[in-house]
């Protein structure tokens, strides 16, 4: 045996073609357990055991806690609302673009898909601006309702319409991908065999597009379930207290003393989130539609003379859900002195200023975003190349495990996460040192929650990559390391940038991990925001949410402009 | 340049012999073809080639150096094997130009960049594509990026170049223009090369020898002509050519390989393989003296040694003094000829070329000139 491998090694010949791969895979292994798994075990420690012995005593207390089955059905009543109310504005306009001849797709489709890339707590400060008493655009213009109304909004069905209207898009893609598969002919046969208008679509259409419906239901719930910024801006005003804010509130009041309860609370978000995905697996289980025929040939149902009437209600539809609230948005941002009433005249961009240059609490939250967002987004895309690499070309039963692992912290709940790296980091074992309170427990719960949204794209463009690119470049005689510099890395470069790209944008934004996981010092933007309203400075904060707009605008147009340059699946809004 | 020897080679994913027990032998320059239907493990036998696949039994060697062999833990990875790889979807790398594409090889073997452009130049020339250098591969037609993927090929003077479909992708008239590029190709490098194909024209058109494939097993290795003249078993005698394989009942030897067999209601003189004719000698106890004193073997034979007669349709004539009578099937015009199906006795049909179109139940006469005959059962 090692004659034989000194003659291999003198003869420069390799045993196995994939020695590099082998060696790579614990050291990609270990880091994902360690921001993937551990957190999430460390939870279910810490809401089991009391003093390191097992026991039920946290159990009890937030089982007996008259609050903690408050707050469930109030997740649960708006969450599920919302769900309906995304089911219906989603599938609407999944439905109109993907099968009939309306015009101006593609720009239907980008202005629909604003509302999922602006971060909640912002759309809560867009529409908590629009309507009530003291709306600036409301003001402005003679309409506002009378001082000491209520805001309408900071109620139960407040926070179901904006969770609704902001999770909308998730049942619209998911949808769409479905649509999209649905070839042409089995509608068309349909119609040949006789079916027509209503017929059409309650036996033919919706049926086959069922899979697509239940799986953009369940995601809609599950995010809905998690939405930290429009339940807390909404409903902590409000006393509307929901799961996420319960456990928000414990902490911020308790500290961590809390721990322990709140980390079943925790669970008990995580328990639903999971159930709903049990649920979602086991209906599509049932439905195998296969579609079979020719796939990407778009069905164009003539309208006929509806069809403008339809264009308008759908812009209209786009008008008053995004426009109207951010121009509430931008015209409390102008406001040059709160309660004054805006006007042409007297316009200010004095807010900007201030946050931009004076308050240094806004520097610093503009300073620490951008940090925790290009670090995130740098780092984990190194990990992403070799990591992606490896799952594709090597699937072994290892692999498919870390794929599935990499999930976990994105499709639970933020708050979820955000208690276990409190709990895993609050001090770590054997180096004996606290990240909590550091900016560095923002940046690990980040690197966990968004590894997935890095890790995608570059999967994908693996995935789509011919591997005879690779076993050309092999049988060149390139080795291991130039084939990934050489051919790999270039061709997977658009892609890496692009899940880049949307790490940054998703982590500039951040609130539901950030909210539990900052401290003086370490506020991110999206913490700011929403600290910014609550204390009333809601011109400051608008002008802070004016910006973040801009900035996603921007970054989603680049996208759009670069879309023909990146592999399939890489922008969201484009399946 | 280089011979390639595969000794009983076995490639398993799962349970599935993709490659089962191949032994295969190519001489230093030939072309060989491996030719089958999808999924009978050519490709597969191509990547254990390559070392894109490891086998888990036999040994490969090429120019008598074996590359691959787990008994011994032998495995060269394939970028030490220094072989020429052209696939099917061409693998041009889209980011780099055409000459870097071309000069990719020479890149990783660190050459000098005068040497480089030297070679790229002539490799480009031979596959007629110099002016193309600058392009990016994605400017290209599919006949031109496949020149370039062979260009590839050649410039790092590979110890042979396998070829994965290359065709596939083409359409039908580029097709015949690219054979003959492979074939210019081959005389002028005189590459040792193995072409993978589910298409018998191409290998046929091309090849020195092919080797059929099916269900991971090497059916037949021959000469194209000898492989249509005479298929060892009724995989190769239907998938090769278009021909009709009749089962024999009995046959009298005629001496010199050949034979009488009898046909529906005649008699017809045909080849007879070795194989078919010592296996009915091994049973002469089932031989049966006929009326005219020759040895026939009994109608029972039929079921159990499987004889057939092989025809092709260039070996059947209509003939209004023929012996032979059936029944007009179907009448196809494939320009200059029509290609009928004639049904014999009532269950096999025999396809005849013929001049003039013939009505479909018309009663025709038919005579047969040559036919093989060859035992039908397949090796275990």
């Amino acid at each position: 045996m090692l004659a034989v491998g000194r003659w291999l090694s003198a003869s420069g010949l390799q045993m196995g073609g994939n020695r590099f791969s082998d060696r790579l895979l614990p050291l990609l292994f270990v880091p994902v357990i360690i921001i993937s798994v551990l957190p999430m075990i460390r939870l279910a420690v810490e809401g089991l055991f009391v003093h390191g012995t097992p026991s039920l005593d946290y159990l009890r207390d937030v089982a007996q806690s008259s609050q903690t089955w408050r707050a469930t059905a109030h997740s649960l009543y708006t969450a599920g609302l919302g769900t309906v109310i995304s089911l219906l504005i989603g599938g609407a306009f999944a439905f109109l673009v993907a099968l009939t001849d309306i015009r101006a797709k593609a720009a239907l489709v980008f202005c629909f898909m604003i509302p999922m890339m602006i971060p909640p707590q912002i759309t809560a400060l867009a529409w908590v601006q629009l309507t009530g008493p003291s709306s600036a655009l409301l003001n402005a213009i003679g309409m506002a309702p009378a001082m000491g109304s209520p805001q309408p909004l900071y109620s139960a069905e407040g926070i179901a319409l904006l969770l609704g209207i902001q999770h909308a898009s998730i049942v619209f893609l998911t949808l769409r991908a479905n649509l999209r598969l649905l070839p042409r002919e089995q509608i068309e046969a349909a119609r040949l065999a006789g079916a027509r208008g209503g017929r059409l679509w309650w036996q033919v259409i919706l049926p086959l597009t069922s899979p697509g419906l239940i799986a953009g239901t369940a995601m809609a719930f599950v995010t809905a379930l998690g939405n930290f910024g429009i339940q807390a801006m909404l409903g902590i005003p409000g006393n509307y207290i929901t799961l996420p804010t319960l456990i928000y509130r414990k902490l911020s009041s308790f500290g961590p003393s809390a721990l322990g309860e709140v980390s079943v609370l925790a669970m008990l978000i995580g328990l639903i989130a999971v159930v709903g995905v049990i649920i979602h697996h086991r209906l599509l289980s049932k439905r195998d539609y296969r579609l079979m025929g020719v796939v990407g040939r778009p069905l164009d149902i003539r309208l006929g003379n509806r069809r403008l009437v339809i264009e308008i209600v759908l812009w209209a539809v786009l008008v008053a859900i995004l426009v109207v609230p951010l121009m509430a948005l931008v015209a409390t941002s102008l406001v040059p002195a709160f309660g004054v009433r805006l006007s042409l005249d007297n316009f200010s961009f004095d807010a900007f200023y201030q946050v931009l240059f004076v308050q240094p609490a806004t520097i610093r939250a503009f300073h620490n975003s951008l940090l925790l967002a290009v670090g995130a987004a740098i780092v984990l895309v190194g990990v992403c190349l070799p990591l992606a690499y490896v799952i594709v070309r090597r699937p072994t039963r290892l692999t498919r495990v870390i794929n599935l692992l990499v999930e976990i912290p994105y499709a639970l709940p933020g708050v979820v996460l955000a208690i276990a790296c409190i709990l895993l980091f609050i001090r770590i074992p054997v180096l004996n040192i606290s990240l909590y309170g550091t900016l560095a427990i923002i940046f690990v719960a980040y690197l966990a929650r968004f590894l997935i949204i890095a890790l995608r794209p570059v999967m994908n463009s693996f995935l789509q990559l011919d591997p005879a690119l690779e076993e050309a470049a092999q049988a060149c005689g390139a080795g291991v390391g130039r084939r990934l510099r050489d051919i790999l890395l270039p061709l997977a470069a658009p892609a890496a940038a692009a899940g880049a790209l949307l790490v940054f944008l998703t982590a500039f934004n951040e609130l539901t991990v950030s909210a539990l996981l900052w401290s003086a010092g370490n506020e991110t933007l999206g913490v700011l925001i929403f600290n910014l309203d609550d204390s009333g400075d809601s011109v400051m904060a608008s002008a802070v949410a004016v910006m973040v707009v801009g900035v996603v605008v921007a970054l989603m147009t680049g996208f759009q402009l670069a879309s023909r340059h990146l592999p399939k699946g890489v922008i969201p809004w484009q399946t | 340049m280089a011979d390639i020897n595969l000794h009983n080679v076995t490639k398993t994913f799962g349970d599935y012999r993709a490659v089962n027990d191949v032994s295969l032998n190519i001489a230093d320059g030939e072309f060989v073809a491996l030719l089958g239907p999808s999924g009978c493990g050519k490709t597969t036998l191509l990547r254990l080639l390559a070392g894109f696949e490891e086998p888990d039994g036999g040994v490969i060697s090429l120019a008598g150096q074996a590359v691959a062999d787990p008994a011994a833990k032998i495995m060269v990875a394939p970028e030490d094997r220094n072989l020429g790889i052209v696939f099917q979807s061409y693998a041009l790398w889209p980011h780099m130009s055409v000459a870097r594409n071309v000069g990719y090889p020479l890149e990783v073997r660190k050459l000098s960049r005068a040497d480089r452009d030297k070679r790229i130049r002539d490799a480009l020339a031979i596959v007629s594509l110099g002016d193309y250098a600058d392009r990016s591969p994605t400017e290209l037609s599919g006949g031109q990026r496949q020149r370039v993927a062979l260009a590839r090929c050649l410039v790092m003077e590979p110890r042979a170049v396998l070829l994965d479909e290359p065709l596939a992708n083409l359409d039908v008239h580029l097709r015949e223009t690219m054979q003959q590029a492979f074939l210019d190709f081959h005389r002028r490098t005189g590459a040792t090369m193995v072409y993978v194909t589910h298409d018998q024209a191409e290998a046929m058109a091309m090849a020195d020898r092919i080797a059929v494939m099916d269900r991971g097993h090497i059916r037949q290795m021959a000469a194209p002509e000898t492989l249509y003249r005479e298929p060892s078993d009724n995989m190769v005698a239907g998938f090769v050519g278009a021909g009709a394989v009749l089962p024999v009942g009995g046959f009298t030897m005629q001496g010199d390989g050949r034979c009488a067999v009898r046909i529906g209601n005649a008699d017809v003189m045909a080849r007879i393989s070795i194989e078919a004719s010592t296996h009915c000698r091994a049973y002469p106890a089932r031989m049966v003296p006929s009326n005219d004193g020759a040895a026939v073997v009994d109608g029972q034979m039929q079921h159990q040694t499987s004889l057939g007669l092989c025809l092709r349709p260039e070996d059947v004539r209509v003939d209004m003094q023929g012996n032979l009578t059936g029944m007009v099937d179907d009448c196809v015009y494939l320009g200059g000829r029509f290609r009928l199906s004639v049904r014999l006795d009532g269950q096999h049909s025999v396809p005849v070329y013929a001049d003039q179109r013939a009505r479909i139940g018309e009663q025709i006469s038919l005579s047969i000139r040559d036919g093989w005959v060859f035992s039908r059962q397949e090796a275990a």
